[in-house]
């Protein structure tokens, strides 16, 4: 049954309206599929929203998962972000605390080869901002949880668009 | 132009919808509604005892009609009422459109007198809901709720009222387009993936037609036979799809599934493809899903694209109208002489014939079925949901013109009586026939109430063995004959540790039908069967109620165990 189990991502056009938000979640949790991420906005069409989602599934259940989203009357349109080039960025933020001043300089360490900003710092604190591919946000919290024993995480979940140059994530 | 209220237009917009019943039920978030229609009389407003009932009646006018059936019911318990219906509706495509008064914008939230989130309540059992939360919106939801109901896969839909925009006077302009960005249902028929089925099917040397309700619901069943006929490949239907093609047609061998026909299954098992058509391949039919067809190509024709390769892996698709894709099949079809493998269907049918044993002295179901076909023509029969209703499915003659109802999705008890008092409201010249058990007559009895008023001669039969039969039939197959929870005779009198007999069957359906102004009739032996059914066209004015009493060991066979296989098959013996 579990035949291609994996990470997918899908790009969802859904109407503005109040409802909605409920009526997808409910869809994954009412056929029981997994649900790793979803986030959701306006766009410039402000009766408009644009979703990405992402699950974890075999090649059947991704299947009917665009299927049963694209029969939803407030489902415009169903992009399947999984093989094709986007842009897919995630927000990630990791406060570290009890840390010692070598802490500190290994943070910044480890921000500097990630990318990542220290946008806040304390006594013994320090918050670090990561934007980049979930799957890097994955690797980051992995080594930082091993290395510190205080953390706190909080993650935005991806939002992505199709590139215009043939580049991926 | 003048402004009118939303109460005003909602009545209006029924009328340009061609509106010609509703089924309704009052309180005080929709009174206001309920007084703008009493000002009109082009819509007949129908007043059942309960709103689950309501929206049964509703669903079986729409079945038995195609037109979409129209409910209308208030805030908190009125809506809450509906969930059964709506479930009832949504498994089986049938087009509602429900609408529910809802308490004003500005106590929503507020735990208000009657307040109740209908909308997310329903949202998994309706395939649309929206609360009107503008008044200028009320005419363009009411418009696309009609459409979507209808179109595509069809559906209940939703329409959620808050009092005060029904209220709110606006303008008086009812739509008379729709146009939903995401909503766009196919009407077109790949004609590639069709012909490369229809090569598969002239190639294969045991073909094996399969119609679901989809070919019911699209009034397919002449385009269905046509193409039966011209091609001479044998037909097997679902519960929902008996009388796509006549059920005395000589390519027709019978129902498929857990109770379905030995020869019918046999043939599933043995085919080298199978066309099907508008089914969801559901648990019921295919039992333990590797065993299923296990030798077939299959071909899937379904307008709802989440129904193909769910459970069944197909592999030739087509994403269709069932009668859309067989007018153009009609086009290309040729005949396959399969003359071998018709022989050997044959053969099936007379190794296991469907039959039941004769159970002494006892009425026998068979008997009353036999009666039923022979007395009524162009009739529309309506189950509740049990043993009599699969023995219903098994040997009900759906013939040209008949038309067999069910909840067969939901397997909703309690479906049977007010699905026969919406299908004879719908088809005030045509016989309606309602079997329910003795347990599912009971879910919904007050609608003799209903029926009797609106002068609705309905044949109800209960078929009385005293007990929750079907549940009972597992028990005596699997449970060692522990019938727990099962017996309708049950109470203090039972519990009390030697008793010796069971107390008389309560209620008397005879009386209580006649209590109701309905005409009662018990009928415990075989001779009195046709007897019944004279006495019972006789009554034009009145529903007559026939009681039949059965012996509780009747079985329903042959059966496949939930999740079994072919050779797990109980048959009678
Ligand atoms: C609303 C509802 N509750 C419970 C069930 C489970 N159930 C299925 S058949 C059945 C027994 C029906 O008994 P009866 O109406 O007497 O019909 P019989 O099987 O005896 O012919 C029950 C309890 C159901 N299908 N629907
Ligand atoms: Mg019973």
């Amino acid at each position: 049954m579990d035949k291609g189990m994996k990470k997918r991502w899908i790009s969802l056009y859904v109407e503005n309206q109040v409802g909605v938000l409920a009526k997808i979640s409910g869809l994954f949790s009412g056929k029981s599929y997994n649900l790793d991420s979803l986030t959701v906005g306006t766009t410039e069409d402000p009766t408009v929203s644009r979703m990405t989602i992402a699950t974890v599934s075999d090649d059947e259940t991704f299947v009917q998962i665009k299927k049963q989203l694209n029969r939803m009357v407030e489902v415009i349109k169903v992009i399947d972000f999984t093989d094709i080039f986007v842009r897919m960025k995630e927000i990630l933020y990791i406060k570290v605390l009890d840390v010692t001043a070598e802490d500190k300089t290994e943070l910044f360490q480890i921000a500097a080869t990630f990318k990542a900003k220290v946008i806040d710092y304390g006594k013994d604190s320090l918050l670090l901002e990561f934007v980049q591919t979930a799957t890097k946000n994955d690797a980051v919290i992995k080594l930082i949880k091993e290395e510190f024993r205080h953390i706190e995480v909080v993650r935005g979940g991806s939002v992505g668009i199709e590139s215009i140059s043939m580049m991926d994530r | 132009m003048k402004q009118i209220s939303g109460n005003r237009l909602l009545v209006k917009a029924l009328m340009e919808e061609g509106v010609e019943v509703l089924f309704g039920y009052p309180g005080a978030c929709t009174v206001d509604i309920s007084d703008e229609l009493f000002d009109q009389d082009s819509i007949k407003v129908i007043l059942p005892r309960h709103e689950q009932a309501l929206v049964h009646e509703a669903d079986a006018y729409a079945r038995t009609t195609g037109k979409v059936g129209v409910c209308l019911v208030t805030s908190g318990p009125g809506a809450t009422n509906l969930v059964t219906g709506l479930a009832t509706a949504n498994y089986d495509s049938v087009p509602l459109v429900c609408f529910t008064g809802q308490v004003a914008r500005s106590l929503i939230g507020n735990d208000a007198f009657q307040e109740v989130d209908i909308v997310g309540i329903t949202r998994s059992i309706t395939k649309y809901g929206i609360t009107v939360r503008n008044r200028e919106d009320l005419g363009r939801i009411i418009k696309e709720a009609f459409y979507i109901a209808r179109t595509g896969r069809p559906g209940p839909v939703l329409i959620d009222l808050p009092k005060d925009v029904m209220q709110e006077m606006g303008s008086p302009e009812y739509p008379k387009t729709v146009n939903i960005r995401g909503y766009k249902p196919n009407r077109s028929v790949h004609a590639g993936q069709l012909k490369k089925a229809l090569a598969a099917l002239s190639k294969a040397r045991r073909p094996l037609f399969l119609a679901g309700g989809g070919v019911i619901i699209s009034r397919a069943g002449q385009a269905f036979t046509e193409v039966v006929e011209k091609t001479g490949v044998p037909v097997v239907t679902t519960v929902m799809g008996r009388g796509a093609i006549a059920t005395d047609h000589p390519l027709y061998i019978g129902n498929l599934g857990m109770h379905g026909e030995y020869a019918a299954n046999m043939a599933v098992n043995h085919c080298d493809l199978l066309f099907s058509i508008g089914t969801r391949f559901n648990d019921r039919i295919t039992g333990k899903l590797h065993a299923f067809a296990p030798k077939a190509q299959i071909v899937h024709i379904d307008i709802d694209t989440a129904s193909i390769s769910r459970n069944i892996q197909v592999d030739i698709p087509i994403v269709a109208d069932a009668l859309d894709a067989l007018e153009k099949m009609m086009e290309y079809v040729e005949e396959n002489p399969c003359s071998k493998w018709l022989a050997q269907i044959h053969a099936w049918k007379q190794e296991h014939p469907l039959a039941m044993h004769s159970v002494g002295d006892e009425l026998n179901p068979v008997d009353i079925f036999a009666e039923i076909n022979r007395q009524f023509d162009n009739t529309i029969l309506v189950s509740d949901v049990g043993q009599h209703q699969m023995l219903a499915a098994q040997y009900s003659a759906i013939t040209s013109g008949k038309q067999l109802v069910m909840s067969g999705g939901l397997g909703t008890m309690g479906y049977g009586l007010p699905g026969g008092i919406g299908a004879k409201i719908g088809n005030p010249d045509r016989p309606v026939v309602v079997i329910s058990g003795d347990g599912g007559m009971q879910m919904n009895i007050q609608e003799l109430a209903t029926a009797v008023l609106e002068e609705l001669p309905v044949i109800v039969c209960i078929f009385n063995n005293g007990y929750l039969g079907m549940v009972r039939q597992w028990q005596k197959l699997f449970y060692n004959q522990k019938y727990s929870m099962t017996d309708l005779r049950a109470g203090a009198l039972t519990r009390r540790t030697d008793f010796k007999e069971h107390p008389a069957y309560t209620p008397d359906f005879v009386r209580l039908a006649e209590s109701y102004g309905a005409v009662g009739i018990r009928v415990t032996k075989k001779e009195e069967i046709a007897a019944a059914f004279e006495r019972a066209k006789t009554n034009a004015a009145t529903p007559t109620v026939i009681e039949f009493i059965l012996d509780p060991e009747v079985m329903v066979y042959p059966m496949i165990q939930p999740g079994g296989t072919l050779e797990d098959m109980i048959l009678d013996n």
